[in-house]
């Protein structure tokens, strides 16, 4: 089974969802997709090592062969490469390796080679592993690492997702392909706008899902109205607490510093079961 | 000349926005924008009435004719981004819009065509001129649409005489928060001491690094972890970046979002004026 965590603000505790989750369930997995910023590997004590690196094809230009004749320029949709008077620049951060450039040179003037744009790590333990990629400083998508990563879920284990924020293609690819999409909000204005968004991108995917509040008791009521009203079952709420950020800070998972949580999510994982 | 200020803080939910609003609310001269294209928050507490919207063209998306496909197979063979099936089917929103499947199709059986990707609005706010924008769901060139954001916020400033943009940023180290830092004149770290967004800022801190942007600190909730806000004062000292200041965890951050209204209009008490000396000191920065 593969469930994703995902929340269109910033913020809200997607990555305490999944980690807790992951603890709280038998036979998981843990996959933090969120390559920019992974957080997920802060809440266990086995350091990461790395797997591998990702890389990207892109184009290597033969300057001598190359006429100049700019048709990869034109053919770019990204912008990549330009002619400045008798030189031909590449901006390799641009470049989504779609190997256009090579198909349309008249001169075979273009090879490609890798472009390496971030890593993948392995910590956890036998139990419970955990996988994060990193998108390197610099590097402007995230999507490569993203899907290498989707294909380390082992089919027998229940695997977590944690989604990087937002709605754009980086989060929508991490909620594709799954069987259940958990979306974390907090009850504040910011929270029930973002979740509106995220709402219409899973409705459009056709995953199924259900809400987590978290920090119940920070705002009002208006994601339980909302919820009510669209028919979007609620989860779980986890409370305003202190103590909960505390632990959060330090890198301590909230079901090992206040045990009594876990109830919470294994009663969440059986909605979730029953729900799929 | 024009100043651009971003504010980022490479995790979520480190008070981007909150402070962002304050500062809209405490500057003068000047005109905002929010880089967060696909969870926009300012508007929210802004209120903007509206003046010009425009849509917004991304990238290019594949579109096939199957009448005239002769199941060559090459668009699938060809297309790095798995948008075809091996029967040829195409799965548009796979598209990244390379055009490589139009090149190699040897009977013009695929076209690419335009893209509504979102759209941008420039508007009229209590506090002056907001330019602010919304991705559709799942689009690709979000990046794209922040450059638009910020021409556009330099058009209004420059026709306007004001002289400051401030820029609310989005999440993350990619695309649209290296779009919404390349060549501005600061960028305002915002750090929370969780073992997470110190992670994460000193990730954005190299970003900011990479792109030779002149960046100052401040620790928001920084009483939530004493130990961490020392760790992030002594990381900052070593990096050379000047905090310029410390915010408390204080409730009333959400009680004045939960009245729509920024932090300083809602309070005036120690929240507030934490916020202010702040923008005191960024204003010198900048």
């Amino acid at each position: 089974m593969k469930i994703t965590v995902a929340s269109g603000k910033g913020g809200t505790g997607k990555t305490t969802i999944a980690v807790n989750l992951a603890l709280s369930i038998k036979n998981s997995m843990l996959i933090d997709c969120d390559v920019e910023g992974p957080n997920s590997h802060i809440f266990f004590k086995e350091p990461m090592v790395k797997l591998k690196d990702v890389s990207i094809p892109a184009p290597k230009f033969d300057l001598d062969t190359c006429t100049l004749c700019g048709k990869c320029v034109d053919f770019c949709q990204y912008n990549a490469i330009s002619i400045v008077g008798e030189k031909l620049l590449f901006f390799d951060e641009l470049c989504h390796g779609c190997g256009g450039c090579k198909i349309i040179c008249p001169v075979d003037a273009i090879t490609e080679v890798e472009h390496y744009v971030g890593v993948i790590e392995k910590g956890g333990t036998g139990d419970l592993p955990v996988y994060h990629g990193m998108l390197n400083i610099g590097e402007p998508f995230g999507v490569p690492i993203i899907n290498e990563l989707k294909q380390f879920a082992d089919d027998k284990k229940t695997t977590i997702f944690d989604s990087p924020p937002g709605t754009a293609c980086p989060a929508v690819e991490t909620m594709r392909d799954v069987d259940f999409c958990i979306l974390v909000t907090e009850p504040t204005p910011f929270g029930l706008h973002d979740l509106t968004l995220t709402v219409d991108v899973i409705r459009e995917i056709g995953t199924p899902y259900g809400v987590v509040v978290n920090r119940d008791g920070i705002g009002d009521d208006r994601v339980d109205r909302y919820c009510e009203k669209e028919n979007i079952p609620l989860l779980a709420k986890i409370p305003n607490d202190l103590e909960i950020a505390r632990l959060y800070s330090s890198g301590v998972p909230m079901v090992k510093g206040l045990p009594e949580y876990r109830k919470l999510f294994e009663e969440m994982f059986d909605r979730i079961k029953e729900m799929i | 000349m024009v100043k651009e200020l971003t504010i980022i803080s490479g995790k979520g939910g480190c008070g981007k926005t909150t402070i962002a609003t304050s500062f809209a609310a405490l500057a003068k001269g000047h005109v905002m924008a929010d880089a967060d294209v696909d969870a926009a928050d300012m508007h929210i507490l802004l209120q903007p009435e509206i003046r010009k919207s425009e849509v917004f063209h991304g990238l290019n998306i594949a579109e096939k004719n199957d009448d005239l496909c002769i199941n060559c197979g090459k668009c699938y063979e060809n297309c790095r981004y798995g948008a075809f099936d091996p029967d040829n089917t195409l799965h548009p929103e796979k598209c990244e819009g390379c055009a490589v499947c139009e090149l190699v199709c040897p009977v013009n059986a695929i076209k690419m065509v335009e893209r509504q990707a979102g759209e941008s609005f420039i508007s009229d706010t209590r506090f002056g001129p907001l330019v602010h924008a919304k991705l559709h769901p799942g689009e690709e060139a979000s990046g794209k649409l922040v450059a638009l954001v910020r021409k556009r916020a330099r058009e209004v400033a420059e026709s306007q005489g004001k002289d400051i943009i401030l820029i609310d940023g989005p999440p993350g180290t990619g695309c649209t928060v290296i779009a919404a830092m390349t060549g501005v004149s600061l960028v305002l770290v915002i750090i929370e001491p969780s073992l997470s967004g110190i992670h994460d800022a000193k990730r954005i801190i190299e970003v900011a690094k990479h792109f030779q942007i002149p960046a100052i600190a401040c620790i928001n909730k920084y009483d939530i972890n004493m130990k961490n806000t020392e760790d992030i004062l002594d990381f900052c000292k070593e990096e050379g970046i000047e905090v310029v200041g410390k915010i408390p965890y204080d409730d009333t951050a959400t009680g004045a979002m939960l009245v729509e209204k920024t932090v300083v209009e809602f309070t005036n008490g120690p929240l507030a004026k934490t916020i202010k000396k702040i923008w005191e000191e960024v204003e010198k920065a900048l």
